[in-house]
């Protein structure tokens, strides 16, 4: 009984998870497209929720669904994008182009799930040491599993992760700051190199 | 030394060079926000004597990094359970990188004034971008080369954007950054899926995993393809070269050579170590996709490579023809292959930077003649300056007596061993191609008139670049007469990666 209901709800929030990304690519308005990506990411802490991942649960809802998507918005709202906007796919031929190759790696994906289904072979998605992530979530809590390997194990993707936002900072200063050394703004001097002059 | 990745701080000895550049980008940083700057006084005089210290600063610390990377010659490793690799492949694409950044910033040091770039954050995006690509190469985790990607192609989207007084520099840096994250989300894809199938993201315990067929297929499959394209966007090659013309053009020239060679080199690099190491059992499904991507790259980019007349468009293309090259390399997957890839890496970056040297020299160190005709009286007006472009050109095409030739020589060489006739043919048929638009422009050099005799005056060459003018061309035509002692070196770095059975040679058709 307790495992029919956790597959129900892994079942409804999967759904609204795939719908509501589907959503986000065929919403009208761009304000339309963040919501639905918002209960994307919901139902995505849902399932994190299943799978005993309370932390990372934690932090999608936070993060994503709450930090991130706000920013979103505001910058939607900011630059005013909010209103109905032309389609811009090159017509249909490009869709149906896409259609044929999302639709034949979906497809090559569930056909794989149903043949092995009976088999009661996972589909290579199961943790391979589930007993032992259990034994350690007792030892460590939910939080230590994350942020004992990421210290020790996984340090230096760790620290690369470090660079790799500092280099992001800095990327974004430098072409966002306003004014450029030895006046002039962006739009005034972007007739070429003289601009600085 | 011995390092054994149980202690986390033998990783701090395993990443010295890449510590080193950070930390000096991270230094540069600050020396450019402290340092004092008076728009007033930056006449025309100072522009033809201007402070370089930055730039000077910048190659300490590219020559501290290449110090580090000589010192890593006398360290092993213990065991194949690392995040990082200490091997001699590495150590040998680090010179290659190392190379490229130092070239990159001789060229920057007039051009940066004279654009009136900001240099602190110019040169510190170039000592993080070079240690992304050497976090590229030393990567034996999946989840390491994926975040040194993203540290190279962040740094170089703001570089290629950094020229904001240029519409185009602006427009390259969007396109680059939309395309560039795009292919990102293909190749995290690819990632996942890989580790969905094989439960690890260790290349070598995935490469087990895929020998032995523990590995589930279809994910595998779908993984493999994802990751190639996400390596194919980088490496610039067709279909996934559709970027490169407009961006290779719109970014400011030293930063043109730059992503023409480090972060090419640093894609290829990572390409052969994750699918040589990690997917080498599963050769038989993705050895057709290479072929047909090398074939079509080699066709496609040599023909559309002729009708270009804007000289930084002609080098875009050349530059995805030569990835065609480096791409039958890829699908030889044997070790002579690779070590000719080593090779032929190391030569496309002294031809290549060259080539965009002297591009920057002929612009006046800004954005202006680049159109074929503007250097038309140029072997007249600067006899030494064309001479160079002459020989870093007849280089590119693969001229006998340069180390072009012996490059293409070496990767035929691998394609024959492992019976890759078809595409041995094709790369040589799209060679003699290549020689009309290489020797087209060293036509105008050095046969036409002048179109306009007034501009045509002697070009300022800072002395520091004619001394690596001079240097590279001369190495072109050493490697290019005796190879012999590279070429060894190619080979014994790769045979650290190299465990190809004899068996593979009878999977090819």
């Amino acid at each position: 009984m307790d495992i029919d209901l956790l597959s129900t709800a892994y079942s409804i929030l999967a759904v609204v998870a795939v719908g509501s990304a589907l959503g986000v690519v065929f919403g009208r308005s761009p304000v339309a497209s963040l919501l639905f990506m918002v209960s994307s990411l919901a139902s995505i802490a849902g399932i994190f929720v299943i799978l005993e991942a309370h932390f990372l649960a934690a932090i999608q809802v936070m993060v994503y669904a709450g930090a991130i998507m706000v920013l979103f918005l505001f910058v939607i709202m900011l630059l005013n994008l909010g209103h109905d906007y032309q389609q811009d796919l090159k017509g249909w031929a490009w869709s149906m182009v896409a259609l044929f190759v999302s639709g034949g790696i979906g497809g090559v994906l569930v056909q794989r799930f149903l043949d092995l289904r009976g088999t009661g072979l996972s589909l290579g998605l199961g943790l391979p040491n589930g007993n032992a992530l259990d034994r350690s979530i007792e030892e460590l809590g939910a939080l230590g599993v994350i942020a004992e390997p990421l210290y020790t194990t996984y340090v230096v993707p760790f620290e690369i992760t470090g660079i790799l936002l500092l280099v992001a900072i800095v990327g974004a200063l430098v072409l966002a700051k306003r004014n450029v050394e030895g006046g002039g703004t962006v739009d005034g001097g972007a007739a070429g190199g003289e601009g600085g002059r | 030394m011995t390092l054994d990745f149980v202690s986390t701080l033998d990783y701090v000895w395993a990443l010295l060079p890449e510590f080193i550049l950070c930390a000096w980008g991270i230094v540069i940083l600050l020396m450019g926000v402290s340092g004092k700057r008076n728009p007033a006084s930056a006449g025309d005089a100072a522009a033809e004597m201007p402070s370089h210290d930055l730039g000077y600063l910048t190659l300490a610390g590219i020559v501290a990094a290449a110090v580090a990377n000589g010192w890593l010659y006398g360290v092993t490793e213990v065991g194949s359970a690392g995040l990082v690799v200490v091997d001699q492949f590495r150590l040998f694409a680090n010179w290659i990188f190392l190379l490229a950044a130092a070239l990159a910033v001789l060229m920057s040091f007039t051009y940066v004034y004279r654009q009136r770039l900001q240099a602190g954050e110019y040169y510190a995006l170039i000592l993080f971008a070079t240690a992304g690509t050497m976090f590229m190469a030393g990567a034996r985790d999946l989840i390491v080369v994926f975040l040194g990607l993203e540290v190279m192609s962040i740094s170089v989207y703001a570089l290629t954007a950094f020229n904001r007084r240029d519409r185009r520099s602006a427009e390259a840096g969007l396109k680059y950054f939309i395309l560039g994250a795009f292919s990102t989300g293909f190749f995290l894809y690819g990632l996942a899926l890989v580790y969905g199938a094989t439960g690890t993201t260790n290349v070598d315990a995935i490469g087990e995993a895929v020998r032995t067929g523990a590995a589930q297929e279809t994910l595998l499959l779908f993984g493999i393809a994802f990751l190639a394209v996400g390596f194919a966007f980088k490496v610039g090659v067709v279909p996934f070269h559709m970027w490169t013309p407009d961006v290779y053009e719109g970014a400011p020239t030293p930063v043109t050579a730059y992503m023409a060679v480090a972060v090419k080199a640093a894609a290829f690099v990572a390409f052969f170590r994750v699918f040589l190491v990690g997917f080498l059992g599963a050769y038989a499904a993705w050895y057709p996709i290479v072929w047909w991507i090398a074939a079509v790259t080699m066709v496609v980019a040599n023909i559309l490579a002729l009708a270009q007349f804007n000289v930084k468009r002609m080098l875009a293309y050349s530059s995805i023809a030569h990835a065609g090259y480096l791409m039958v390399a890829l699908a030889a997957a044997n070790d002579r292959a690779s070590a000719g890839m080593l090779f032929y890496l190391l030569i496309y970056a002294i031809m290549n930077m060259g080539a965009f040297a002297v591009v920057v020299i002929v612009g006046r160190q800004g954005e202006e003649s680049l159109e074929i005709d503007d250097y038309a009286g140029l072997g007249a007006s600067n006899p030494m300056l064309a001479v160079f472009l002459t020989v870093f050109l007849l280089a590119l095409a693969g001229f006998p007596g340069t180390a072009g030739f012996m490059g293409k020589i070496f990767l035929l060489q691998g394609a024959a061993d492992s019976r890759l006739w078809v595409l041995s043919i094709v790369l040589v048929l799209m060679t003699v191609v290549s020689y009309y638009y290489y020797l087209r422009l060293a036509w105008y050099v050095w046969m036409r008139d002048a179109r306009d005799p007034s501009r045509n005056g002697e070009l300022f060459v800072p002395l520091p670049m004619r001394f690596a003018l001079g240097a590279g061309a001369a190495a072109l035509i050493l490697l290019g007469v005796f190879p012999a002692a590279t070429m060894d070196f190619a080979q014994t770095s790769v045979a650290a990666v190299s465990a190809f059975p004899e068996a593979l040679a009878s999977l090819i058709p």
